[in-house]
């Protein structure tokens, strides 16, 4: 994910001094006139503590990380080093007004993006109803025409979804990105707030504040409340992991281990007599359920890529005769793709009969005609993103541009207009991290956790903050030295 | 359980001993190196022997030397048995099992792991030997301590511990069949004292110096040491302690799974004939002889548990 937008950011030196803060950019937590409403309790207390204490923190929380494990492996790094996620520990804090609306927008998008799902792998009426273009879905590379006619257990596809939200101003989030295949992060979500709780319990007490604890317990639920009519009373569920070397694996782990739910991998799979069996001291026995943190591409490698080695083979066939649940389900990532999610607007309107509570970052989709000639015109403005990029790679930021960059992109651009869509670079808020020298605003984005069950959708208060560490950087992801936060929503306030 | 995890259990155990194993070893040369005797240069080749790297300690060296021997067996990496390789190893069966270990054993398995990267980062002198051995073991004894003190006694405790024991037992088995010479009764006469500095030796690489000490004095007889090793039930080394252990946990893996494992049976043969036999009869059949039947016994005990319990696909 990326933040585009531009404007000079005014560092904040020595503690608490507002008098920089640049009125062009929405900080969280202070304005000229002192703290905002959410932040007061948090600023009085921020106050009062001893700074040079405070300052030791940082280098606490790394060991207290490392210790717990709390790290990821990336890629291509010599010895499979361990990196750990910077936390910064100032927190993010959100209103309970100012929640309530995400908190509805979210399940109104959720079922709007489930619905779509059904319907696109089924009758296919929104587009009979010509409001998106048939070849949106047709010749779209994330739609899985293996999923067309399958039903998943009580309907769902997207059991868990990860939307990422960015502020512009004091009432306004809008939705940068759908993320409803295997999107990750909820266990740093949770782990921010045990770490909070460790090193500053004091805050606890005085504020209150929305618990994020019961996720495991809620993923278990809704997990359980969409097994297969096959399934036993009490489901088994799996998560089903690439293994201890994926980046990702100590969230695997993690959500694994609260729910109580078996951690498997594809070796530990054997199908047997048409059902999923899982390998145990005991002999064979049968998974009800697998929430899989494998993409869709490797799942099964008999169905789809020939060449996976961490998927199970014939999943998909035992998947579509209805004898396991995969959450999600496979084919999902037709929802979040960046061409379809230009038409969100429309989706939401036809699913649900109303408009859109999270508004879209306005969108230029590059494979029509009057829109690539505003792109290609207003180049200098824009960020570029390939339909299919995701992580922050694969686009072009057009205001801190060179000259060549730009021609190498336009160049990539009129060969395959279809493969891009074009944001406008937006001003997006700020919170304040840590630094050596005091409080510096740096800017954020919001990726809360949507759960869905045939019953019912819920939405852990909160969600993962990612945060840009360098002074303008708009880059959160981890992979690219972006930090998280802890995320507050107060409770009443 | 998942047979992956029973499998991550057992190795992660064998692993944590097998590095107990190796600093005891370490300890007990780096003590008859100091005595500076003719044993020294030896004593090097004797402990790269019993952890069973020869040939890849031959690939790279020519000679038995102090510091290169104990560099190779804590921190070489190409050694897939030196601390540094097996730590390494036993922590990732540990992220394998993460969902079947409690908060505080996973810690400590971490932070074991944490110290020992740090500790070993650098190539280790002689000097510096008896201090990063004892940091080594007392990373150890914070994991023990940890398993001990907050897993529960259910099927996967009884895979912590078979892990233990039946590396615990290979290991006091191959000491006594590196140096089983020097307990020979023809090379030791009945009745006179054998080489002091290899029977410390010997006692030191199983922590069992004092606690012979307890039970015989001064009275060092090959006899006693041999059959203190093997046969007595009191030494948490001997191999019939071991098996007794090995057995009762999987008795309760029996019981628990209700079914009948032919690794049970294996185990239980095994352990009845160390309770049958007399240490004069070992010895008049052959130390050696006894060790190499005992630890092929082992390793196909291994076999069977792995089988058993679907460790594997």
């Amino acid at each position: 994910m990326f933040w585009p937008r531009y404007c000079c950011i005014t560092e904040i030196m020595g503690s608490v001094d507002n008098k920089h803060l640049n009125s062009e950019v929405f900080d969280e937590m202070q304005t000229a006139l002192g703290p905002r409403v959410p932040y007061e309790q948090f600023y009085e207390w921020f106050k009062s503590e001893n700074h040079y204490q405070l300052r030791k923190k940082p280098k606490e929380l790394d060991k207290f990380f490392r210790k717990t494990g709390i790290t990821f492996n990336v890629y291509g790094e010599s010895d499979g080093e361990e990196r750990l996620i910077p936390f910064d520990f100032i927190p993010r804090i959100i209103s309970e007004l100012r929640w309530r609306k995400i908190e509805t927008g979210l399940k109104q998008r959720a079922n709007a993006i489930n619905a779509f799902l059904s319907d696109i792998y089924g009758n296919q009426e929104i587009i009979r109803a010509g409001w998106i273009p048939e070849e949106l879905i047709s010749q779209n590379a994330a739609f899985l025409p293996e999923m067309i006619g399958v039903k998943p257990p009580g309907g769902i596809y997207t059991h868990i979804s990860g939307t990422d939200l960015i502020r512009v101003n004091d009432e306004k989030f809008v939705v940068l990105e759908d993320n409803v295949r295997t999107p990750s992060g909820a266990s740093y979500m949770i782990e921010n707030r045990e770490t909070m709780l460790h090193m500053f319990p004091e805050l606890f007490t005085r504020i209150p504040v929305k618990s994020v604890s019961n996720y495991p317990e809620q993923l278990l639920q809704i997990l359980i409340a969409s097994a297969p009519a096959s399934a036993t009373a009490t489901p088994v569920i799996g998560v089903l992991t690439p293994g201890v070397l994926n980046s990702a694996y100590f969230e695997h782990a993690f959500l694994a281990d609260q729910m109580g739910a078996e951690l498997i991998e594809g070796t530990d799979i054997k199908i047997i007599d048409k059902k999923i069996m899982m390998r145990t001291t005991q002999g064979y026995r049968a998974v009800d359920v697998i929430y899989r943190r494998i993409d869709d591409n490797f799942l099964d490698p008999l169905n789809f890529n020939p060449n996976s080695l961490i998927g199970i083979p014939g999943l998909f066939d035992v998947y579509r005769n209805g004898a396991i649940t995969l959450a999600n389900a496979p084919g999902t990532g037709i929802a979040d793709d960046k061409a379809v999610y230009s038409f969100m607007p429309e989706i939401i309107k036809f699913y649900t009969g109303s408009t859109p509570i999270l508004e879209n970052v306005e969108t230029w989709r590059c494979s029509e005609e009057l829109s690539l000639k505003y792109v290609i015109d207003n180049i200098e403005e824009l960020v570029i993103k390939e339909v299919h990029g995701s992580g922050g790679y694969g686009l072009l930021i057009g205001p801190t541009s060179s000259k060549k960059e730009r021609a190498i992109f336009l160049r990539k651009l009129r060969a395959n207009p279809s493969n891009y869509i074009a944001q406008p670079t937006l001003s997006l808020s700020t919170v304040p991290i840590m630094e050596k020298k005091g409080l510096a605003p740096r800017h954020v984005d919001l990726r809360p956790f949507v759960l869905m069950s045939p019953t019912e959708v819920k939405v852990t208060p909160g969600g993962l903050t990612r945060v840009a560490l360098k002074k303008g950087s708009l880059v959160v992801n981890s992979s690219q030295g972006g930090g998280t936060k802890d995320t507050w929503v107060l409770e009443g306030v | 359980m998942l047979g992956k995890t029973a499998a991550g259990l057992y190795w992660m155990c064998r692993y944590l001993e097998r590095i107990e194993f190796t600093t005891r070893l370490l300890d007990a040369a780096f003590r008859i190196a100091l005595t500076n005797s003719n044993d020294a240069k030896s004593e090097w080749g004797s402990i790269i022997l019993t952890t069973g790297n020869k040939a890849s300690y031959l690939e790279l060296y020519d000679e038995y030397e102090s510091t290169r021997v104990i560099n190779f067996l804590l921190r070489e990496k190409s050694n897939p048995s030196s601390v540094l390789s097996v730590i390494e190893t036993a922590r990732n069966n540990a992220r394998i099992v993460r969902t079947a270990l409690t908060r505080e054993s996973w810690e400590a398995i971490n932070e074991c792991w944490l110290e020992l990267n740090s500790s070993l980062r650098r190539p280790i002198t002689e000097n510096a030997l008896p201090q990063v051995l004892s940091g080594i073991r007392k990373q150890n004894a914070l994991v023990r301590a940890a398993l001990d003190g907050t897993m529960l006694r259910n099927d996967i405790y009884n895979f912590l511990r078979l892990g233990t024991f039946i590396e615990r037992a290979d290991s006091t088995a191959r000491i006594l069949d590196v140096k089983y010479y020097v307990l020979l009764p023809s090379l030791s006469q009945v009745g006179s004292s054998i080489d002091f500095v290899q029977w410390e030796s010997i006692l030191r690489s199983v922590s069992a110096l004092r606690a012979y000490r307890w039970l015989h004095g001064n009275q060092i007889s090959s006899k006693q040491i041999a059959n203190f090793l093997i046969l007595d039930e009191r030494m948490s080394r001997s191999l019939t302690f071991c098996l007794q252990k090995i057995n009762n946990n999987l008795f309760y893996l029996s019981q628990t799974y209700q079914g009948e494992f032919s690794c049970r049976t294996l185990a239980d043969t095994m352990f009845k004939r160390l309770q049958h036999v007399s240490i004069d009869k070992i010895l008049l059949d052959g130390l050696h002889e006894y060790l190499l039947t005992f630890l092929s016994n082992s390793e196909a005990l291994n076999k069977e548990i792995e089988t058993n319990f679907g460790f594997y696909g």
